[in-house]
């Protein structure tokens, strides 16, 4: 058996030759292509890469500068939270749920919980300010969401200022978050029947106060980039994918609209009360790299729109519960901010080991078992900021998801970078990929 | 580790490591390991905006592993991942340190199933570990902080392997995890 | 379908006597028309199209505001072309796979949820194979975004799908064993050691069903 030298310069193996660069042997590397007149080189733009949106391996075969095939390699990143689910109650799954698409959590809850309400059969008792704070808290997700795509896929191209424009905004949606949620990121605030807790006091005014700042801070990138002939002339042109390749490849989101096709699940098939807003469906008609940036920033403006809405709307709606009425359903206690930090309601406690038996056995037995929900399956999809977010649930009756699968937009998006690529450039893979925006977490799962 | 060997003991040699530590934990480079949601957060810490990371020379994320010193795992590792991971990891120079940002990457997290790697520390030797989920961006900063004291007392030479020696002995006398009884005791 | 006892994980010391306990979980039989809303319509359009309609079409089950038509294996890709050429179904949202071990002779299903952007109308699909031949056709010829929808279900569950171009694993690494998210493939969790107590996988505790 022959030994294996990792370092070694050059093994033969029956794809050919694998060449290994280890440093400051670059000439030695190109006398040994050169001499062997290989025109093709394959080359692997590794699972750990600055420029690959998370763990994406892309595959490229290479002539000279130009791609002559691109694939994509995944499940870097499979962590088997569906399976997972499977052994959780309907209201864990909201936490499991959450950490799939990482950039847009909100959404992937706001899937999960519409579906196991579907399934519930209580879409129509959700009470109205749990579906605009959702709608409000998804909106300020799409923002940050974009900001976290507008940022890195110029740091990608070479532009490093947006980067730190587009992250202050982020932070300033993300203060809004904590606030709201207690967290950052992940918050698992969206639950089945409603959200899990109501507004602070003084959160629609610091939400109002963001609202106008973010507007002023958006020009700053908008300046830096629309309009910017280096930047045209890195994303004009680059990855065409026309409306007949996306509806094959089964594309939605940004990259659908970028051809001309004004579909937006919020306007199609509106969910949450989305038909009670008004906002605009953007979109381009070249198809490229530039068109989605151009689309990303311009939805921003739209996303502002809808939150001054939302705070309206939550201004009329003051007081009303957040929660689902029906007791079998919804979450026992409304956690308020403990001395120690941590979430405690202490009237309700006081309440169930008080007062009540009967009350701390609802208590446990909502908490510990969960609610069941009876059998069926649903799909239910939403605009995500990447595309068209799917929740397949399928219940037996009992009080664990008996199947949950998700149709994550960055799944199928991804399967376009071939066709992106193939027959430019490479460098412009990098700028194909960042305006198709993937996140590794929600093609894994 | 040859110069290291050649340096006295005593007095000279303390004054040697405190300025190599000091010159270590100044310049510290990590290398981009970003997996998963930790991962945002530490691009958070990273960039200039609100948890500024280059106030420790350390805003350089260096994308090759060759030229970087620290490789912050962040995010969940999954059975696919590993052996790069380990590569990375072998790639990179010595002196090499790792923090272990996150629950998935210190313990496996709320994941426990067949996909993911019950902690990173079964691939790589791990200095910090930060739980969180995802920790929030001072937190990181805070385990930085506590890594460059580490390093700044990191001993060399002679006083190196005295070191070594204490910390195996003091581990082959500790009590094993299943034997700490805590309050069932 | 039916089940037994009231706790899960069974084997363990569950010593609450429910054990014995067998509920039956109805499954949803073929629904009566008229539909409601514009699944009559789908229906009636496809019945036109697709002459064979009783033959391919098993079930159809409208349940919760969602058109579910069950379709025999053999005629997937027939019907489908039809739905994505005559009834305006251009885009296909992938294939999820669901596994009912209790069900035997139809073990494996996938489901393949339809969207019509000309008409803004959802539908599903359906297949069932039994676990010794689980072949489903491909789908790819008729929605390229199939392709790795259906290497992820043959990975998840070991459905093989005929006729697709490159059917290998691609969320799991290339050389894993079993299929993941079959229902006789443990979660495979670790026990966690702490202080003296251990507290077992997920799949292993005491739990409700």
């Amino acid at each position: 058996m022959t030994t294996f030298d990792p370092y070694a310069p050059s093994r033969d193996t029956t794809e050919g030759t694998v060449y290994s660069v280890t440093g400051g042997d670059w000439d030695s590397l190109v006398q040994e292509i050169g001499s062997t007149k290989e025109e093709r080189v394959v080359v692997n733009m590794g699972p750990q890469h600055p420029s690959t949106h998370g763990v994406l391996r892309l595959v490229l075969e290479l002539e000279g500068e130009t791609v002559t095939e691109a694939r994509a390699g995944i499940g870097y990143l499979h962590t088997g939270i569906e399976k997972n689910m499977e052994y959780r109650s309907w209201t864990q799954g909201t936490t499991f749920v959450t950490r799939m698409d990482y950039l847009a959590p909100l959404f992937n809850e706001t899937a999960y919980c519409l579906a196991v309400e579907k399934l519930l059969g209580i879409t129509q008792d959700v009470p109205e300010r749990a579906s605009v704070i959702r709608v409000m808290m998804m909106e300020l997700n799409r923002i940050s969401s974009h900001m976290v795509a507008l940022g890195t896929g110029a740091l990608e191209l070479g532009a490093i200022s947006p980067m730190f424009f587009a992250f202050r905004e982020r932070e300033i949606v993300l203060d809004i978050f904590e606030m709201i949620s207690g967290l950052r990121m992940n918050m698992a605030y969206v639950r089945p029947g409603g959200v899990a807790q109501d507004l602070p006091a003084g959160a629609i005014a610091k939400i109002r106060d963001a609202v106008k700042l973010m507007r002023k801070n958006f020009k700053d990138n908008t300046t830096l980039l629309v309009g910017n002939s280096i930047w045209m002339k890195r994303t004009q042109g680059i990855g065409y994918l026309d409306l007949a390749g996306c509806t094959t490849l089964g594309i939605t989101g940004p990259v659908l609209r970028s051809t001309g096709l004004p579909w937006d699940l919020r306007k199609m098939q509106p969910y949450c009360g989305y038909e009670n807003y008004n906002f605009d469906v953007i979109t381009a008609d070249t198809c490229d790299v530039y068109g989605r940036f151009l689309i990303r920033m311009n939805e921003l403006e739209q996303s502002l729109r809808i939150v001054e809405q939302a705070l309206d709307k939550l201004e009329k709606l003051e007081g009303a519960p957040v929660m689902v009425a029906d007791k079998k359903i919804a979450w026992p206690a409304q956690l308020a901010m403990g001395g120690d930090g941590l979430g405690n309601s202490l009237n309700h406690i006081r309440e169930i080991m008080g007062t009540s038996m009967e009350s701390l056995i609802h208590h446990f037995k909502l908490v510990t078992e969960g609610f069941h929900v009876p059998a069926g399956q649903v799909y239910v999809a939403i605009e995500s900021p990447r595309g068209e977010l799917g929740a397949h649930v399928a219940s037996d009756g009992g009080t664990k998801p008996y199947r949950m699968h998700f149709r994550e937009p960055s799944f199928n998006n991804l399967q376009a970078t071939s066709a992106m690529s193939e027959g430019g450039m490479v460098a412009d893979i990098i700028g194909a990929v960042a305006s198709i925006d993937p996140v590794m977490g929600g093609v894994d799962r | 580790m040859g110069l290291e060997e050649k340096i006295p003991s005593g007095f000279v040699l303390t004054t040697v490591e405190k300025l190599a530590g000091y010159m270590r934990k100044n310049s510290l480079w990590p290398a981009t390991f970003g997996l998963a949601c930790c991962a945002i957060e530490m691009m958070a810490v990273g960039s200039a905006a609100k948890y500024d990371i280059s106030r420790f020379g350390m805003e350089v994320f260096r994308a090759s592993p060759r030229q970087a010193d620290l490789m912050i795992v962040a995010g969940r590792v999954s059975n696919k991942m590993a052996p790069v991971l380990r590569q990375i990891y072998d790639q990179m120079a010595a002196p090499k340190w790792v923090i272990a940002m996150g629950a998935c990457a210190s313990s496996g997290g709320m994941f426990n199933n067949y996909a993911i790697v019950q902690g990173v520390d079964h691939v790589v030797p791990v200095d910090i570990y930060l739980p969180g989920c995802p920790p929030r961006p001072e937190m990181l900063l805070d385990a930085i902080l506590k890594l460059h004291s580490k390093i700044y007392d990191e001993k060399l030479g002679s006083n190196r392997a005295e070191i070594i020696k204490e910390v195996e002995l003091a581990a082959m006398n500790a009590t094993p995890t299943i034997e700490m009884k805590g309050l069932l005791a | 379908m039916s089940e037994q006892g009231m706790f899960g994980a069974p084997g363990t010391g569950d010593t609450s006597g429910y054990g014995g306990l067998v509920r039956t979980a109805a499954s949803t039989g073929s629904s009566e028309r008229p539909y409601g809303g514009y699944f009559d319509e789908v229906a009636d359009d496809l019945e036109r199209a697709y002459p064979l309609f009783s033959e391919a079409i098993e079930r159809v089950v409208v349940d919760r505001g969602e058109l579910t038509l069950h379709v025999k294996r053999e005629k997937l890709v027939e019907v489908s072309k039809i739905l994505r050429d005559s009834l305006k179904f251009e885009m296909c949202m992938g294939v999820s796979g669901v596994n009912y071990p209790t069900d035997s002779g139809r073990e494996l299903h996938a489901l393949y949820p339809l969207l019509s952007l000309t008409n803004n109308r959802r539908i599903r699909l359906e297949v069932s194979v039994p676990d010794a031949d689980a072949h489903i056709p491909s789908v790819v010829e008729v929605w390229a975004g199939n392709n790795w929808h259906e290497r992820e279900t043959f990975d998840m569950f070991g459905i093989i799908f005929d006729g697709h171009p490159g059917l290998t694993r691609i969320l799991m690494p290339d050389d894993w064993q079993g299929h993941p998210q079959r229902k006789d493939y443990a979660l495979g969790g670790i026990p966690v050691e702490y202080k003296g107590a251990t507290t077992p996988p997920p799949d292993e505790r005491r739990s409700y069903k």
